[in-house]
């Protein structure tokens, strides 16, 4: 797979020179595949926040690289400006920064900056609002007249509307409800599937990333401690939870059945999964 | 068992609202309960969270703290020395530049003495496990962490009841694990009275009662184990159940009679153990 971004040796250390100086991201590499969808996995104050931050250049490394499409996004600090429109970043609670008269207003504000006019505006900004789950009729409502889940989704086409060729997703169903979850990761998946475009989603959720990503990176302490698919991460489930990380509910349900001398695999961690095996297991035991 | 928290047949409309936000709710929270309110958003759990310490007072029918009514405005300060808040986006709570003086904030304006002042903000930071950030600057604290001051600076006015508003939302598992942890020992130990709001099924799972939202309403009120047994109600009102019961639910669908009111991964684990050695 073409490799999209490449992050060779960053180092990002907060306040030098201070009693506070800290390395938040230290010594880290990974390359992203162009259309791959890659979940970001760590505790608070892993470095997770502070490395996507390198990634659309809203942080500069202290030491390292970050390449997009093979350059150095700050071989020219000026241009940093179309790095950010190629690589979307989305915050978490997006929400707060909503500002304009209407959502259209607001979903339209990056593609305007971008240069884009007419019926190309008119174009990725209702792409955009169709990608996310919003109505036609709701475009011309002001923003702060939504639901909360409505506004997180206006903000999300904001972003989604520069049609960045990569998009960074920081805990985008925070705070929602369970449907509102996942409705929301539902018009994301649907994304990356219309799209190819390349996501990467960090989430504390483990279910929601065992559901979706097609590789984990787990940070811990600054640092990449494992990188790999789903069923390699998640095999690795008592490893994760001694490092202090969750794992999925239904991988810790299998843990507790292995415990009990039932025979599950240990890249079980997903529900499905689970109600295969324990209903394989029901049919083995079936006297003959 | 005295009573802490008692609404009756609450109503409440936002200003401009087309329906209301609560919709007639009765109910009484028990002093030393840790009692979870679940629903989802626009359920009106966060508004009912809101008239337990006078942020918003009832339109019709009374909301009253250890006796005292809300809409009583001589007994505001003493019902928010009561009923301690923790909202959702800890830095709209922080207000000062150092981790101490944030969390002695409201013991400063209580007019509490100095020295006492320095023990209930070292108690509360090592109660949120925040000890050695003591001189930190809050700013550069994670969302988690800034999170845990404002539980400490909560703690500090030594409530007698603490209001969680989706305050874990923003936590990762650790540091949602090690604010429950918290709250449920300030609950055993100290007797402190605990109302948590959530989306999370997971948090509910060891509450003393857990009361469901829908509509303004309270629609289920029970322990657990009863609540989350009524898989399809649940999902009726936009929530889902804990993967515990999910998973017992699909193998009941499935032709494996289940109980699914086995709620911890182990009483799952359990369950399913058992009911494959009958098969064999």
């Amino acid at each position: 797979m073409e490799s999209i971004l490449q992050i060779r040796h960053l180092t990002h250390t907060y306040s030098i020179g201070t009693p506070f100086e800290r390395d938040a991201v230290r010594d880290v590499s990974f390359e992203v595949g162009r259309g791959e969808f890659l979940g970001i996995i760590g505790h608070t104050g892993s470095g997770k926040s502070t490395l996507i931050q390198h990634l659309n250049g809203l942080l500069r490394p202290t030491e390292g690289q970050v390449l997009l499409s093979g350059r150095d996004i700050w071989a020219e600090p000026k241009k940093i400006r179309d790095v950010r429109f190629r690589v979307g970043l989305v915050f978490q609670y997006p929400e707060y920064q909503l500002f304009e008269e209407t959502v259209y207003k607001d979903i339209a504000f990056g593609p305007v900056n971008q240069g884009r006019q007419g019926a190309e505006l008119d174009r990725c900004v209702r792409d955009a609002a169709r990608l996310v789950g919003l109505r036609e009729d709701q475009l011309d409502k002001s923003p702060f007249e939504l639901s909360g889940g409505q506004k997180r989704r206006a903000a999300l086409a904001g972003v989604l509307a520069m049609e960045p060729d990569v998009l960074i997703l920081d805990e985008p169903t925070a705070g929602l409800d369970p449907v509102g979850r996942e409705t929301l990761m539902e018009n994301i998946r649907a994304y990356h599937r219309e799209q190819g475009k390349t996501i990467l989603l960090v989430s504390h959720s483990m279910d929601e990333i065992a559901r979706n990503v097609d590789r984990i990176l787990v940070m811990k302490s600054a640092r990449i401690l494992m990188d790999g698919t789903p069923p390699e991460v998640f095999s690795r489930s008592e490893e994760l939870l001694s490092a202090g990380l969750d794992i999925p509910h239904a991988a810790r349900i299998a843990i507790a059945l292995r415990r009990r001398g039932l025979d599950i695999p240990p890249d079980v961690y997903t529900v499905d999964a689970l109600e295969r095996e324990i209903l394989r297991l029901r049919k083995e035991t079936v006297p003959c | 068992m005295s009573v802490m928290i008692e609404a009756e047949n609450v109503r409440f409309t936002y200003p401009g609202a087309a329906s209301p936000a609560l919709d007639g709710v009765s109910v009484a929270i028990e002093r030393g309960a840790f009692t979870v309110v679940l629903g989802h958003n626009g359920s009106g759990k966060s508004t009912f969270a809101k008239m337990c310490n006078a942020v918003l007072l009832p339109d019709e029918g009374s909301v009253s703290v250890e006796g005292m009514d809300t809409r009583n405005e001589e007994l505001l300060l003493a019902i928010r020395q009561r009923v301690g808040m923790v909202f959702q986006n800890p830095d709209n709570q922080i207000v000062a530049n150092v981790v101490e003086e944030d969390v002695a904030f409201a013991p400063e304006n209580l007019g509490v003495p100095p020295d006492e002042i320095r023990r209930r903000v070292d108690a509360s930071l090592h109660a949120v496990g925040m000890d050695e950030f003591v001189t930190h600057a809050p700013h550069l604290l994670s969302g988690g962490q800034k999170q845990r001051i404002a539980i400490a600076g909560v703690l500090a006015m030594r409530p007698d009841c603490i209001v969680l508003d989706e305050a874990t939302a923003m936590l990762d598992p650790m540091g949602r694990r090690e604010v429950l942890s918290t709250v449920r020992r300030l609950n055993r130990e100290q007797g402190i009275t605990v109302l948590l709001i959530t989306h999370h099924m997971n948090e509910a799972e060891d509450a003393d009662r857990v009361l469901v939202m829908d509509d303004g309403r309270i629609v289920m009120d029970g322990t657990p184990k009863e609540v989350f047994s009524r898989v399809e109600q649940l999902r009726d009102t936009g929530l889902t159940v804990p993967e515990t019961v999910e998973l017992l639910d699909r193998l009941c669908q499935d032709g494996m009679p289940m109980p699914l009111d086995a709620l911890s991964v182990d009483e799952c684990a359990d369950a399913i153990a058992n009911a494959l050695a009958r098969k064999g």
